[in-house]
């Protein structure tokens, strides 16, 4: 790894004021994809910035028929969580699934959901439940947050402190894991909430987390396993890569929905 | 350089390490604790799994500096005059046979055994199977290990 400066952040303004001071840092908060880049040498941060000791970034908790989730709260946590358990039993089985054991320890759903990864589990839950990101400056909805390949509406010295999740009357998320990586070769979310039916792809477009049209007006008038695994979902904009095809990830969407229905 | 202050296998620790250095790194070259092993540099192979305020963590993808102030345990600090009994099962069934990735399959299974008996779930072969998904061996096929951490849940 290249030399870095790491500064562990005691407050939100200590942060932004470390993030100000080296336009080349970067903030760390699980680190279970910034550092193996970095030891890969494809990220070579000057500074990192490492926010999970600031008071109120851990924790779950509930606000009125809101879930309220801390930036730099594990995965492992928000798996165990009762109060994740009890608002959305999906985004808790979600979390339980990511990676393996010891990096669900470390990995943290702020972390995740900056970085933004194509085949990321969690983008796929915020876009799907209408989540918003809050930050030391602002809320996002999810419908804005997400922009492409690892893009996000996030500016220089935003940080990320809370993801915000209201209650779904029903939610699950599938995925089929490539079982090198453990990443979603492709992932889908399905959930009915106040704004209708919203469906998820995550694993499988070229620009990363995206709504499936097809599989929403499928299952809009008929919330089965049938109505999914007839969606007209194309290949189009899907990746081909080693794993698999864009034909093949376009069938996989199909099929992890009907999953996802059958479990929802 | 940022100093630290931590506690590994029970004693106190205080050392200037600089912001890249690994956990692993420091275990293994400041410390001289060489029984947390590196297999991979992709984060993958769990061979190097350690313990950090009793849960497993990768610590070749863990700072040291972010580990101030924190208890680490290494498989140098499981044995308490006799073996762990987790290390005795493994020795028992057999399960290694280079012996490479056993530090990082041990300090997963003991983590796993502990949170399973916590949360009252039985140590099932197959949750052992999904348990240690993130530790690669590459010479048991796993059944042994898969024994042997069944056992040692009987035990500990």
């Amino acid at each position: 790894m290249y030399p870095t400066k790491y500064t562990k952040a005691a407050s939100i303004d200590d942060a932004v004021k470390a993030l100000g001071a080296d336009e080349e840092a970067k903030i760390l908060s699980g680190g279970q994809t910034l550092i193996a880049t970095m030891k890969q040498h494809l990220a070579a941060p000057t500074g990192l910035v490492d926010v999970r000791s600031i008071a109120g970034m851990v924790g779950t908790s509930l606000d009125g028929d809101t879930l309220v989730i801390g930036a730099a709260t594990t995965h492992a946590e928000v798996a165990g969580s009762a109060e994740v358990q009890k608002h959305t039993p999906a985004l808790a089985c979600l979390a339980s699934g990511i990676g393996d054991p010891a990096v669900r320890h470390a990995g943290t759903i702020g972390g995740s959901v900056a970085n933004n990864d194509p085949a990321a589990d969690y983008p796929a839950a915020l876009l799907a439940l209408g989540a918003t990101v809050v930050t030391n400056q602002r809320e996002i909805g999810a419908d804005d947050f997400f922009d492409g390949l690892f893009g996000t509406a996030l500016e220089e010295g935003e940080i990320i402190t809370a993801v915000k999740f209201p209650k779904a009357q029903a939610a699950a998320y599938v995925k089929f894991r490539q079982p090198a990586s453990l990443f979603a070769l492709v992932g889908v979310f399905v959930a009915k909430g106040s704004d209708g039916i919203r469906v998820t792809v995550t694993g499988a477009g070229d620009e990363g987390v995206f709504r499936s049209e097809a599989l929403e007006a499928a299952l809009t008038g008929d919330w089965s396993e049938a109505a999914a695994k007839g969606a007209d979902v194309s290949a189009e904009g899907l990746m081909s890569d080693i794993h698999g095809t864009a034909a093949y990830r376009a069938n996989l969407i199909k099929v992890m929905a009907a999953r996802a229905v059958a479990a929802a | 350089m940022t100093k630290v202050k931590m506690t590994v296998n029970g004693k106190a620790v205080t050392r200037e390490v600089s912001g890249e250095t690994l956990l692993s790194e420091f275990l293994r070259e400041d410390l001289r604790l060489t029984g947390t092993h590196i297999g991979c540099d992709t984060s993958q192979c769990g061979a190097c799994v350690v313990h950090i305020d009793g849960k497993a963590v990768k610590s070749c993808t863990t700072l040291a500096a972010a580990t101030d102030g924190a208890e680490v345990t290494t498989i140098e600090g499981l044995a308490n005059g006799d073996l762990h009994p987790m290390q005795a099962a493994f020795k028992e069934h057999h399960g290694l046979q280079c012996g490479f990735c056993t530090p990082g399959m041990i300090m997963s299974g003991v983590d796993m055994v502990n949170r399973y008996k916590a949360e009252g779930r039985e140590v099932t072969a197959e949750a052992v199977r999904h348990e240690l998904e993130g530790n690669i061996c590459r010479c048991t096929g796993y059944h042994n290990i898969v024994k042997a951490v069944q056992d040692a849940a009987t035990k500990m």
